[in-house]
């Protein structure tokens, strides 16, 4: 009666018990392993909890969004103003004839900014906060709300009123659980009265909007700044779909009013962005740089499977009078191959699911601290990323393991009996 | 009845056995053509000084090592030029070894040691548990299955071994100086067990170089330098059953 279960549970029970006699060498040896896996696992953990946290940012802006910056740039390189460059090159006007629908059919909406920060003070209160010179449309077109009182009026813009809305983190660190409606602030020695409040929003791309201070955008550059530029406009076209026709009247619109004639766009003095643009930049990037750091992390799995194939070669030599007696009692070179090669096989296998549990745990602790912090920070076990953790040590033992078995396989029966 | 009428056809034969090592200017010369048959149900001691050749045509003759020349004949087929895996088969179902260091593997049970053949013949565990229970009753060891083979003393090791040899139910039983390791009583146990065994029809062949040891086979094939001395029957055989301890 043959049974191949009896004879595989053997072998594998055997590999086992070789495996617990040696328990600090077995783990010394898988230890190139445990960091290899590990390390893959970490990098993908963060890279796929770095992409989601940007990806989130950017799609809680909303896909039919665009940017106009000041200044030109390589569509796929970062902008000019991100270097801390002033560039004056938009203004007020040129964010209104965007807005105009004849130049942009698709608009929705068209904010332009002008930021600055400055010490806000009431009743003693100080307070650094960030400025936001905005247009009414910011509530259209960044999708926020106003808590209490209310959001300020295009003629209070054209008026230059002394008029500020407050985000939520700024209105708790003045007012604590004051009424605000209706007091008078200071700002830069200017008095402004506040007229609403918006509601918790968190972050979005990467900018805490609870913590501006909304000002009209007139007034903002004319009593505070002192400029006639603008830092940036934001675009809402009616549909994500629509995106190509915008982008491309607003380059018009914007060559028109600059006196640009040349159409190559060599000579823009100003950029025109999507989010979903932003989206595929910034995944390439995060992609191109977990493969890099995967790669790196697959050679220590290199090493790792040398430090294996070293001690299988060592336990081959250990062993050389068991082999012999196993080949006397009728053991073929496929058996005993088989015996070693499970053996470095188990011993990545074991190496691997520690690394498996390392690299998820540390991911996770990642994942834990990243949203106390407060980043939508996602962690997520990939059932894929595990299959190929353990595909790829067992794949090592076997690669490495290889050598060492043939090796002991090919030792002649009498000759390994005898060895001392 | 005489052995040869019990089967007509040698179980083993061998004619002009040759067997060298290493090639060209470097060759040294083990075997120079050894003949000789075994027949089923003989025992037979091959003797010698160390160096002689014996423990080599043991080899040879247990599918351990190969002829470089001559003929082996096994149950009547020749088995000259089987590849390794056919002479692991060979081994695996038609011999069994006793060895002067008995080989158990250690961190494994009396019976695991014993059922491994059975392991490589790819058996039903139950039926390799049957099987190698039987042998070790049969060679006293019923009461020791589950021992360890670093718990046991040196006479059951090796009576360990000569189950394991026995499990595969082999033709022939091949004990290279299975008493050599032992103390003279246990070795005079061994020897009894042995002889109890070619009573109950097996064919054994002792290598041993021990004149005393030898003389409890049947027959003795005297090897000097690579050449057959001598082949007798013994003519005054040594019964263990007879004897407290065993001479040296």
């Amino acid at each position: 009666m043959s049974s191949y279960y009896h004879y595989l549970r053997e072998i594998v029970r055997n590999a086992l018990l070789t495996m617990l006699e040696n328990k600090r060498r077995t783990l010394l040896t898988t230890l190139g392993i445990v960091i290899g896996v590990s390390a893959v696992i970490i990098i993908n953990g963060i890279g796929a909890g770095a992409q989601g946290l940007i990806v989130g940012q950017v799609k809680k802006l909303g896909s039919n969004l665009l940017g106009v910056l000041p200044g030109k740039s390589e569509s796929n390189g970062p902008p000019a103003t991100a270097m801390g460059i002033s560039i004056t090159t938009l203004t007020y006007e040129d964010a209104m004839a965007v807005k105009d629908k004849r130049n942009v059919p698709n608009v929705i909406g068209v904010v332009p900014y002008s930021r600055g920060s400055a010490t806000v003070s009431w009743r003693g209160v100080q307070t650094e906060a960030s400025l936001s010179g905005c247009s009414v449309d910011y509530i259209a077109v960044e999708g926020g709300e106003v808590e209490t009182g209310r959001f300020f009026s295009e003629i209070e813009d054209r008026d230059l009123a002394r008029v500020a809305v407050l985000g939520s983190a700024v209105k708790s660190e003045i007012f604590g659980d004051n009424d605000p409606i209706g007091q008078n602030i200071k700002i830069k020695n200017q008095t402004f009265e506040v007229i609403g409040v918006m509601t918790e929003r968190g972050q979005v791309a990467f900018q805490n909007y609870d913590e501006y201070v909304f000002l009209p955008i007139n007034t903002m550059q004319h009593l505070i700044a002192g400029v006639r530029y603008i830092g940036l406009m934001r675009v809402k076209i009616d549909d994500e779909k629509n995106t190509e026709a915008a982008i491309n009247d607003i380059i018009l619109t914007l060559r028109e009013r600059h006196d640009i004639t040349d159409k190559t766009g060599a000579s823009d003095d100003f950029s025109v962005r999507s989010a979903a643009q932003a989206l595929d930049i910034i995944t390439s990037i995060t992609d191109a740089l977990r493969y890099f750091l995967a790669g790196m992390a697959a050679l220590s799995l290199l090493v790792g499977g040398i430090g294996i194939m070293n001690i299988m070669l060592i336990r081959v030599a250990q062993r050389t009078r068991e082999i012999g007696l196993r080949k006397a009692v009728g053991a073929t070179n496929n058996d005993i191959k088989l015996h070693f090669l499970v053996e470095s096989i188990m011993i990545t296998l074991v190496g691997g699911v520690i690394g498996i549990i390392i690299g998820e745990t540390v991911s996770w602790l990642i994942a834990i601290v990243a949203q106390y912090l407060g980043y939508d920070w996602p962690f997520t076990i990939l059932p894929l990323t595990i299959l190929l953790a353990v595909g790829v040590s067992m794949a090592v033992g076997l690669l490495f393991g290889l050598y060492p078995a043939v090796k002991a396989s090919k030792l002649s029966p009498m000759e390994a009996l005898r060895y001392e | 009845m005489s052995k040869q009428q019990l089967a007509n056809k040698p179980l083993i034969e061998v004619r002009d056995l040759i067997k060298d090592y290493g090639e060209g200017e470097l060759i040294t010369k083990v075997l120079f053509g050894v003949s000789f048959q075994v027949f089923q149900g003989d025992f037979v001691a091959i003797m010698g000084p160390s160096g002689s050749g014996k423990s080599t045509l043991m080899h040879i003759l247990g599918f351990l090592d190969k002829a470089t020349g001559g003929q082996y004949l096994f149950e009547g087929h020749n088995v000259t030029g089987l590849d390794d895996d056919a002479l692991a088969i060979m081994r695996n179902q038609r011999i069994g070894f006793v060895f002067q260091s008995f080989n158990l593997l250690p961190r494994t049970t009396v019976l695991e040691n014993v059922m491994l053949p059975l392991v490589y013949a790819r058996n039903k565990k139950v039926d390799a548990v049957k099987a190698a229970t039987a042998v070790l009753e049969s060679v006293g060891l019923g009461h020791r299955l589950d021992y360890y083979t670093n718990q046991i003393s040196g006479g059951e090791k090796q009576r360990v071994a000569i189950a394991r040899a026995l499990v595969n139910q082999p033709a022939v039983i091949f004990a290279d100086e299975p008493t050599g390791n032992l103390d003279s009583k246990s070795g005079i146990q061994i020897m009894r067990i042995l002889q109890d065994l070619n009573e109950q029809g097996n064919t054994i062949i002792l290598v041993t170089h021990e004149t005393s040891t030898g003389e409890h086979a049947k027959r003795i094939i005297r090897i000097k330098d690579g050449k057959l001395e001598s082949d007798k029957p013994v003519a005054k055989r040594r019964l263990a059953k007879n004897e407290d301890t065993l001479a040296k």
